[in-house]
């Protein structure tokens, strides 16, 4: 009788033969309503979006990786170059250059160090879910099936590679450090005087504050500064951290492309300034 | 006043079938689906099966998907609706359908059970139990959780993959399974189980992947995702793939954090 | 007749809202094998729309609260006429039913050293609401509701089976209870989804079934409540108790129409909100009754100061008992000083900073902005009476909470009558149901062990099975004969009929031509009520549900309108336009209903369908034991008691 728990009967009735056209909502047993989904609304526009700002990111940052060329101009260093690790980086006053591969490395030098934003972006819980639902359309947007014929998730090989998502957190915060470090720099000339201001420096000022907001408003970041504590009443210090980056976390989704965008424009700013597109304009 | 009269497409049938059947129906100032469902059930149709109980989003009963989207039939106001729109409702599209909108929900009973319950702090009497405000915050807004279950019908581990239904608690019931974690006296882990473990091992959290369709049809506005099932994720990654801990929990401590 | 499903129980529950499910939890411990029957999912009952919290004398914020001073309120709030020995048992065993949903899981909001926060409420001399924001009855039905999955998975490990002992039915209900000679025998019923019948043979059955509202047009209470509780012990020969005091509830929604009667809690008012009346003043002060006189604050700014300082200052009088409020909005209204849709102005916008209102009243504040499109952080809310509670119900012992006069049957929460008098206090609701659904699913416990097992005789089931078909063939060829000539009638009609004729007539403000026009009224409905007829089939047809349904209505509704007419004074929820005042040898009257011609296992009317099916019987109640009246001072006793009381 109704207790609500016995089982239903219809379940994997259909099996295997005939499974492709009669899953998911189609499933035996289920309303019969030959749409896959009846929304109205302009579902997909998020999804679209999502595809084209990732899309024209990807192939920017990829044309400015590879380049090797135009990304520093006194006192300006691009983050994608930043800190730049090998013996092929162009020569930087007090910048962070510091020679670790050697001479060996003979492509660009950006792709030592952008594995680490790369990573802990891609395994960004923010990201994971743009992507999905943006590329892997899983889903494409709530309540419209998707077109899969199986799901494990992030059950097994490689997505369960997404919980390393920590190690990139771990490393993603030296590599703002570094960044910080360039914006300080920012405050010279180009003769590397100390006390001056251009637009760049705004410019760097900018997106290290976009870059730090995202990082710290991480979920793994919230989780190891209070989130896993069972009692905040015993660490009050660690629960007002935890507050704070929740609240933060709370516009991960913003950060994150503020963040991405920025990081985006301030390269393109250092590739302007050091192709000679235009002078950076200085305020004193 | 300023009455209309709206298109309304609703599905009738079982699990043998069925189909939408239009009804040009009333509709007055500040009405929402539901009295509009009413009115066809009180006029044309006094046979068509919905459930409901407390018309005012406290109760989860009436839960329906109105123009594609799962939402409760009564916090859905007319007012957003064009007045020229045809609104279409179906039930629930996760579960089997019993008849008209009312599906068998016992997918979601039979998960709850499957969660181990509240254990009692041993040596604690009724009336002595302290908790700090800040301490059951957490765990207070998943019990806002009304269990109208549109989470866990629009969740498509289960929506589009009825195969996933025995090994996938779905976002309410791992939700559950946070907020007993996060519980400032639950005493789980003193009789051997380690439920952020088992989140992952019995109660599938790895099929999630962080979507938020979850949250995004919530009514009661909790943010399932941000702050129990990532979370639960982070504690699980705590037990089975962060080194760090792992080696700081054997060196060091050996008590559970906080 | 088709072969019914039948099973064997030691106590069946019917209703799983607060009492039914903390009564299976009682009966399973004691080691009984429990079934509980619900109309609705399990989980959803009316219990999770209960806002403000549960009293219970725990002292948490005022150490000065006792059992007696709660005890003191629940009579007073009640006007003398509660059943004192249970208001005595509510008060003493509240902290005990409160401190132990904690250690089910129950997350209350705390006070800054970790303990329950309480709340200040109408008529609650100190603060005493246990309390989750303004949702505690959804804390309540899940945490019982989680208590009963963590008994079946005990029962799960030691059986291998979730229900062998604890089995929860839901979406049935139950039409009849089914009794052999004199004694329970079990419940007939039908499962919603396909329209089966089953019977559970048990020798125990609790009734927790809840209220009546929907036999009143304006309420605040969900379609479960028609009174099938109230109806069934009716039918199984158990007498209702003083069912004309029907609680209408100062504050429901009075736009827009489609919400009219849903509930803004009391404590909006117990955390700072105000009353005023379209001129903006806040009338309450013009309405504080003389018995209440000393306790309530004369002018705004000791009102005021009462919120920081409670011990020094009285408290204002919108936190008043809920009669007294609730007729002081509909004098307000009547006189034209309403607001536009009919109701007057509860504000809280100008009492408390926004982000405090969020947080404190979040369901408010997110119903109002989801249904009327009113920011209550910004704006007064339009708030109306609407009928809320019944205060009578079963009579019941108030030990064991056994209803009267059938051994077996046994009922507790707001089915069971007396422990509020004529009004129940807020707060008590909630804390009534804990403590006698315990009582209840003890007793019944105990009942079931010794009580010997009959299977249920077949006629009986035979007769319930075809007063439940009825609908379907209402309205053909039967129809004609006997005194039921007439065309079908649709039941969705007749329901309206009926909530508007006892609105209109057997609201708030009750006049003696108006209740004889109700009675008139009913019977025909009754007479109609035979021919409500249903398309379909059995499988969910909510249609035939509610044909089912309006034979509770109606006798409820008699019982209501019957007992109104006859108290001939003004007490709580009961007010007399033609007798405004309260009367002092009413006080130990108590009104019993029942059944008219008492055929017991007849499902069917006597020969004149027309004829009323209520017959009432007064009863004079013992007399309040010494210790307690003694709880009282003399001038306040002189109020209520009858002198030949008082000399005693």
């Amino acid at each position: 009788m109704a207790t609500g728990t016995e089982r239903t009967g219809t379940e994997h009735k259909d099996g295997q033969r005939g499974a492709a056209a009669r899953r998911g909502v189609h499933t035996p047993g289920r309303a019969a309503i030959a749409a896959p989904h009846l929304r109205t609304d302009r579902w997909w526009s998020a999804p679209a979006a999502t595809v084209a700002g990732l899309l024209a990111f990807v192939v920017y940052s990829t044309w400015r990786a590879f380049a090797a060329a135009d990304y520093y101009a006194a006192p300006y260093v691009s983050p994608f170059y930043s800190p730049c690790l090998a013996e092929n980086c162009e020569e930087m006053r007090g910048g962070p250059n510091w020679d670790l591969f050697g001479g060996w490395w003979g492509i660009s030098p950006a792709i030592i160090i952008l594995i680490f934003p790369l990573g802990f972006r891609l395994t960004c819980y923010y990201y994971r879910k743009a992507y999905y639902r943006g590329f892997w359309a899983s889903p494409p947007a709530c309540a419209v099936a998707e077109p899969h014929r199986a799901y494990t998730g992030e059950t097994r090989f490689p997505l369960i590679m997404q919980n390393i998502h920590r190690y990139f957190f771990y490393a993603a915060v030296p590599v703002a450090g570094v960044l910080t470090y360039d914006t300080v720099l920012a405050f010279r000339d180009e003769h590397h005087a100390w006390g001056h201001m251009g637009l760049g420096t705004l410019v760097f000022l900018v997106n290290i504050v976009l870059i730090w907001a995202y990082t710290v408003s991480c979920h793994s970041c919230r989780h190891i500064v209070g989130g896993k504590l069972r009692h905040f009443s015993k660490h009050p210090v660690r629960y007002r951290a935890w507050r704070f980056v929740g609240r933060l976390n709370a516009r991960h989704m913003q950060l994150a492309w503020a963040s991405l965008f920025s990081v985006a424009l301030t390269d393109l700013y250092v590739f302007l300034v050091a192709s000679g597109v235009f002078d950076d304009p200085r305020f004193f | 006043m300023s009455g209309y009269e709206a298109l309304f497409k609703v599905w009738r049938g079982d699990a043998s079938g069925g189909d939408l059947e239009d009804f040009r129906v009333e509709v007055n100032d500040g009405e929402v689906v539901l009295d509009i469902i009413h009115r066809i059930q009180a006029t044309r149709a006094p046979d068509l099966a919905v459930r409901w109980n407390c018309k005012a989003g406290k109760c989860g009963s009436c839960s329906a998907e109105i123009n594609g989207r799962p939402r409760l039939m009564c916090m859905t106001r007319m007012s957003v609706f064009a007045r020229e729109e045809t609104v279409t409702v179906t039930p629930l599209r996760a579960f089997p359908v019993v008849r008209d909108l009312v599906t068998d929900v016992g997918f979601n009973y039979a998960k709850a059970r499957e969660v181990p319950a509240f254990v009692p702090p041993a040596g604690v009497g009724p009336g002595e139990y302290r908790m700090m405000q800040e301490d059951v915050d957490r765990s207070q807004e998943f019990r806002k959780c009304i269990e109208c279950f549109l989470c866990q019908n629009t969740c498509h581990v289960v929506r589009d993959h009825e195969e996933n239904k025995p090994v996938f608690a779905g976002p309410r019931f791992l939700m559950r399974i946070a907020e007993l974690d996060m519980h400032p006296l639950d005493a789980a882990a003193e009789t051997g189980r380690d439920r952020a473990r088992t989140a992952q091992d019995e109660h599938g959290l790895g099929y999630c992947n962080i979507t938020k369709c979850c949250t995004e049809v919530c009514p009661e506005s909790i943010r399932i995702t941000d702050n129990a099932l990532i979370p639960m994720k982070e504690r699980a990654v705590d037990r089975k793939y962060d080194p760090l801990v792992w080696l700081g929990s054997k060196i060091g401590r050996r008590r559970p954090p906080g | 007749m088709t072969a019914v499903e039948r099973q064997q129980w030691d106590v069946v529950v019917v209703g799983a809202g607060g009492a039914g499910l903390r009564a299976a939890i009682e009966a399973r411990e004691r080691g009984a094998r429990t079934a509980v029957i619900c109309k609705s999912l399990f989980g959803k009952a009316h219990t999770v729309m209960a806002e403000g919290g549960i009293a219970a004398a725990m002292a948490n914020v005022n150490p000065h609260d006792t059992w007696q001073v709660h005890f003191r309120d629940t009579m007073r709030g009640g006007k003398f006429v509660n059943q004192w020995r249970m208001a005595e048992l509510h008060a003493r065993e509240a902290p005990d039913r409160v401190w132990e949903l904690e250690t089910w899981g129950a997350l209350f909001d705390r006070t800054k050293d970790g303990r329950i926060a309480q709340r200040n409420f109408g008529g609650h001399e100190y603060p005493r609401l246990a309390h989750v924001g303004d949702r505690t009855g959804l804390e309540l039905i899940r945490t019982l509701q989680q208590k009963i999955v963590a008994l079946q998975q005990e029962d799960h490990r030691e059986t291998g089976d979730y229900e062998s002992r604890l089995k929860v039915f839901q979406e049935c209900t139950v039409t009849r209870v089914l009794k052999d000679g004199d004694r329970v025998a079990g419940v007939f019923g039908y499962e919603r989804e396909s329209g089966r019948f089953f019977v559970l043979e048990a020798p125990a059955v609790v009734i927790a079934t809840g209220g009546i509202g929907k036999s009143f047009k304006v309420t605040s209470n969900s379609w479960e409540y028609t009174g099938d509780g109230h109806a069934l012990a009716l039918l199984a020969g158990a007498p209702l108790l003083n069912m004309e005091f029907v609680q209408f509830h100062p504050t429901g929604m009075v736009w827009p129409p489609s919400v009219k009667g849903i509930l803004v809690t009391e404590s909006v008012r117990g955390d700072g909100g105000v009353l005023r009346n379209a001129e903006g003043r806040r009338f309450m002060f013009d309405y504080i009754p003389d018995v209440f006189r000393e306790k309530y604050a004369e002018t705004e700014e000791e009102a005021d100061r009462w919120y920081d300082d409670p011990d020094h200052n009285r408290r204002p009088p919108e936190l008043l008992p809920r009669d007294e409020v609730a007729r002081a909005i509909n004098a307000e209204v009547k006189e034209g000083r309403g607001s536009p849709h009919g109701g007057v102005f509860l504000d809280v916008s100008t009492r408390m900073p926004a982000e405090v209102i969020r947080r404190r009243l979040p369901s408010m504040y997110h119903q109002f902005k989801e249904l009327a499109d009113v920011d209550i952080t910004a704006e007064p809310m339009e708030v109306g009476p609407t009928c809320h509670y019944v205060m009578g119900g079963i009579a019941v012992d108030s030990d064991t909470a056994a209803a009267r006069g059938v051994p077996g049957l046994f009922a507790a929460g707001e089915v069971a009558g007396g422990m509020h008098g004529s009004n129940r206090l807020g707060g008590n609701s909630l804390s009534d149901l804990l403590v006698f659904g315990r009582r209840a699913g003890r007793y019944a416990a105990e009942y079931a062990a010794a009580a010997p097992r009959v299977p249920v005789a077949g006629e009986q089931v035979d007769a319930a099975a075809a007063e439940a078909l009825r609908p379907f063939a209402a309205g053909g060829a039967e129809a004609t004969t006997g005194g039921d000539a007439g065309p079908p009638e649709n039941p969705y009609t007749l329901h309206q009929e009926l909530q508007q004729t006892m609105n209109d007539l057997v609201g708030i403000i009750r006049r003696a031509p108006e209740m004889e026009l109700a009675l008139k009224k009913l019977a025909e409905l009754r007479v109609r009520a035979r021919r409500a007829a249903v398309e379909g089939h059995r499988q969910f047809n909510p249609g035939w549900h509610l044909a089912l349904d309006l034979r509770n209505m109606l006798l409820v509704s008699e019982c209501v309108a019957r007992a109104a007419l006859e108290r001939t004074e003004s007490r709580g929820g009961h007010t007399r336009e033609d007798f405004p005042a309260m009367d002092r040898a009413w006080r130990n009257v108590n009104l019993l209903c029942r059944t008219a011609d008492q055929a017991p296992g007849d499902p069917e009317e006597g020969d004149d369908p027309a004829r009323g099916r209520i017959t009432l019987v007064r009863e004079t109640t013992e007399p309040i034991r010494p210790d307690l009246l003694a709880l009282f001072a003399k001038e306040e006793l002189v109020k209520y008691l009858a002198d030949e009381e008082l000399y005693e």
